[in-house]
């Protein structure tokens, strides 16, 4: 038996740090088991860069007020309407007093970066993006005397009657196999890494998608508190995915493989077939839903194809387009059928109506007698050369998690809170976002429950 | 395509951060970078003198080794930076100075000084060598002012000459349009840049050494050995005008406006150097560009050669060993006056053309 700690955190992103420090700062002793490596610490945080916070007022970097009701409302149409309305406002409450709290941490925040301006007055971008939030937050959490060991896999919890006592290892830490600790906070993250747990709900389309964050995603604790008697929340298929290039890596490609050009052009599947409005609404607004919408078509493929006009439209990319100087060569090069893709772009373009192009507003181009239709920003593609992105479903993180009450205390089967065991953080995030998400709230819910959990935690340990 | 391995390197990562921009907040390098699409040589030459160095960017990076994106603009921008000033040397037949710089600056100034003293020996009996000479003029005695002005007169007018072209042609490579004059706004604006040492600071914390605590130590020590540059430049400066306006002959006394300059720029050029010779054994070596360490090291040796002996010359002049010990100094100063246009000492004057391209382009930008 090795020392006992007040409070034993599994994880090591934004939830995770924000919980050890809020429970260290209440008085109680602390240690941070983060499962990766030193570099790959923090889990999906290290990808992030903002956080989206209520405010009544402009602040230094945020150019106007963001009320809780706005936030609300925002919540409410992106999950339509799957979310715990208590404990959405509650975080949402909460999220006013992180945007100071945070930075005590010795986060430092920055107006939103170029190219983000539709998020300047709702979200707080970090200074240095998220590495360097977590950097701060391990610093912080070290100076007060935390202690943090990586590489710390847990390979199973010791829970009797739905009593946290502690944890084994996979490889011991100062000896010994086993650690004790009198509350546990697991924010461990979701299971977006473990591509046989997605194939379990998705089949053989998991195979398809890229990882947007480490390897080490890969939700073993959020699976031992279900099989030891913790209550689920949120739908197994539920996840924030986005397009992505289909060229970037199988995991950690982070922020940089992701298109914003969907607007511009159109997207087609394998079969060179549209099969969605890519007009719908104002980017980033929907960002967040092709990814679905990809991993929806045959191969889980598709392309966004545009023309030289627009190539300055969008923030330059990682990988470059690929070209073509006619339809039909990017078609072989893509290795479309050529005549679907000439039928496809003719049909569309003959479809454009005339209008007044604006990509800041919701305006008047769009197509009339194809369906689906291209509501806005449709503009015909007809000059060469003709490029393409190809993407795939990039996977961020799943909603399946824990369901846990006000006080991030978990919630057994049986509907009873745990008395010792709390959650943070993309494990629990099923509990605000059933579906859908909107920019920068991982981080709010990560933050705000971190927070909570780290001093209900210590308030459990130190009575 | 780019000219170099490096370049292409530098193309590469400034692709990757171009689509990522989560660093535009700690410096000046991303913002420059935003305002691009696609990279020149001189976009990249320019970016990499923008670069301060501190590292920031590196701790920040959730792409940095071991990832396998491989992003590390700290040290690619630095052997970037390093080749540039090859690139644009004066003349293009020394360019060659800057491979082996540290072996260089080391043969120069050892040539320097033993010609200084050997000629000293040749032209002076020995009991004026070693004799001790007091009140104006002293120095005189051992080599005439004339020769004295002559000679570091034209080793600092080709130093300047040989600054200007390579400048000129980096200038002209950075530059939109092609040989775009700085208007008189931007160049304040640069002048307060670098004065303050603004992207020296990891965006407001300071750099990055050996762990993820940021200091700015070497902030500290940069400014010690600048402004004592600056001081002990002031102080030479003084001097010659009391001799032609005044009409009054070094040495002067203690407490006259040039020795007061000169041993307060002396002794930041003493604990400058040493401070950022420290400061640099301390920083992560993942960030540095390690083969050029000798040209770092000549550099700071050379500016600590210079004040050390200057100051020397300084405590022992009415002593017998005035001589010899002028005599070093003397090689040390033609030796740093002729070496500037083909070592570290270059980086100052890039980095403040790219810091004014800067600020052009800040300005253009609205």
């Amino acid at each position: 038996m090795s020392s006992k700690y007040d409070v034993l955190v599994i994880g090591g992103g934004n939830a995770a740090l924000c919980a050890a420090i809020s429970a260290r700062r209440a008085g109680a002793s602390v240690v941070v088991l983060e499962g990766a490596p030193k570099f790959y610490r923090g889990g999906n945080t290290r990808h992030t860069r903002n956080m989206r916070c209520a405010h009544d007022a402009a602040t230094e970097i945020l150019t106007g007020p963001y009320t809780e009701d706005e936030f609300w409302e925002d919540l409410q149409r992106v999950t339509g309407g799957q979310t715990d309305e208590e404990l959405a406002r509650h975080m949402i409450r909460e999220s006013k007093d992180i945007l100071n709290w945070i930075v005590e941490q010795g986060v430092r925040w920055q107006p939103s970066l170029g190219g983000t301006l539709s998020l300047g007055r709702t979200n707080s971008f970090f200074l240095g993006g998220g590495r360097a939030m977590l950097n701060a937050l391990y610093l912080t959490a070290e100076q007060l005397g935390v202690d943090v060991h990586y590489d710390a896999e847990v390979t199973d919890l010791l829970i009797e009657d739905g009593m946290f006592l502690g944890v084994r290892l996979k490889r011991p830490i100062d000896g010994a196999t086993e650690i004790r600790a009198t509350s546990l906070v697991a924010a461990a993250g979701g299971f977006e890494a473990n591509i046989e747990w997605l194939r379990e709900h998705w089949g053989e389309a998991a195979d398809n998608f890229l990882i947007r964050g480490t390897p080490y995603n890969r939700g073993s604790i959020l699976k031992m508190l279900l099989a030891k008697g913790v209550q689920e929340v949120g739908d197994p298929t539920q996840c924030h995915a986005v397009a992505i290039d289909a060229r970037a890596p199988k995991f950690d490609g982070g922020i940089i493989t992701r298109h914003d050009s969907v607007v511009f052009g159109i997207v087609v599947n394998k079969y060179a077939q549209r099969f969605y409005d890519e007009g719908e609404d104002i980017w980033p607004k929907r960002y967040a839903i092709w990814g679905r919408l990809v991993a929806a078509q045959p191969d889980q493929i598709a392309y966004i194809i545009f023309d030289s006009t627009v190539v300055t439209s969008f923030m330059p990319t990682l990988f470059p387009p690929i070209a073509g100087a006619t339809v039909a060569e990017l078609a072989g090069k893509l290795t479309l059928d050529p005549a679907a893709l000439e039928r496809t772009i003719a049909d569309f373009n003959a479809a454009v109506r005339p209008g007044t192009f604006d990509h800041t507003i919701l305006d008047d181009c769009r197509t009339e007698g194809i369906a689906p239709a291209k509501t806005h920003w449709a503009r015909r593609i007809e000059t060469p050369p003709y490029l393409a992105y190809p993407v795939r479903p990039g996977i961020t993180f799943t909603y399946l998690g824990t369901r846990v009450n006000r006080e991030a205390r978990m919630v057994m089967k049986d509907g009873r809170p745990s008395a010792n065991m709390f959650a943070a953080g993309e494990i629990m995030a099923g509990n605000v976002l059933g579906k859908g998400y909107a920019a920068g709230i991982g981080m709010t819910i990560g933050s705000v429950f971190g927070r909570i959990a780290g001093r209900e935690a210590a308030r459990h340990a130190r009575n | 395509m780019h000219g170099t391995r490096i370049l292409e390197e530098a193309d590469r990562l400034m692709t990757v951060c171009n689509s990522c921009r989560y660093c535009e907040g700690l410096c000046a390098v991303f913002p420059a970078m935003e305002m691009r699409r696609a990279f020149s040589d001189g976009d990249l030459n320019y970016l990499a003198n923008l670069c301060h160095a501190c590292g920031a960017c590196y701790v920040d990076c959730q792409f940095s080794p071991p990832h396998e994106f491989n992003v590390n603009v700290p040290k690619t921008l630095a052997v970037a930076r390093a080749e540039s000033y090859a690139a644009y040397a004066w003349p293009k037949g020394l360019s060659g100075a800057f491979a082996r710089n540290g072996l260089v600056i080391t043969i120069v100034a050892a040539l320097s000084m033993a010609v200084f003293i050997l000629g000293f020996a040749a032209a002076n009996d020995r009991a004026v060598l070693f004799g001790v000479h007091a009140g104006p003029g002293a120095f005189y005695k051992l080599m005439p002012h004339n020769a004295m002005a002559l000679l570091f007169g034209a080793a600092f007018l080709y130093a300047m000459l040989a600054l200007v072209m390579s400048v000129r042609a980096f200038w002209r490579d950075i530059g939109e349009p092609v040989g775009g004059r700085a208007d008189g706004g931007s160049l304040v604006q640069a002048i307060r840049d670098a004065g303050e040492l603004r992207y020296l600071d990891g965006g407001g914390v300071g750099c990055y050494n050996e762990d993820d605590r940021p200091t700015d130590r070497r902030k500290l020590y940069h400014h010690l050995t600048f402004y004592g540059f600056v001081l002990c430049f002031a102080a030479t400066s003084v001097a010659t005008l009391y001799h032609y306006l005044l009409g009054r002959e070094a040495p002067y006394p203690w407490w006259d406006l040039p020795v007061v300059l000169g041993t307060l720029g002396g002794i930041g050029l003493v604990i400058g150097p040493i401070g950022l010779l420290v400061a640099k054994s301390r920083r992560d070596a993942a960030l540095l560009d390690e083969t050029r360490y000798g040209m770092d090291a000549g550099f700071i040796a050379m500016l600590f050669l210079t004040a050390i002996s200057g100051l020397a010359v300084l405590v022992l002049r009415e002593t017998a060993v005035m001589g010899p010990l002028l005599a070093l100094h003397l090689g040390a100063v033609f030796a740093l006056f002729i070496t500037m246009p083909y070592g570290k000492f270059v980086h100052g004057i890039y980095r403040f053309a790219a810091l004014v391209r800067y600020a052009q382009e800040r300005r253009q930008a609205g």
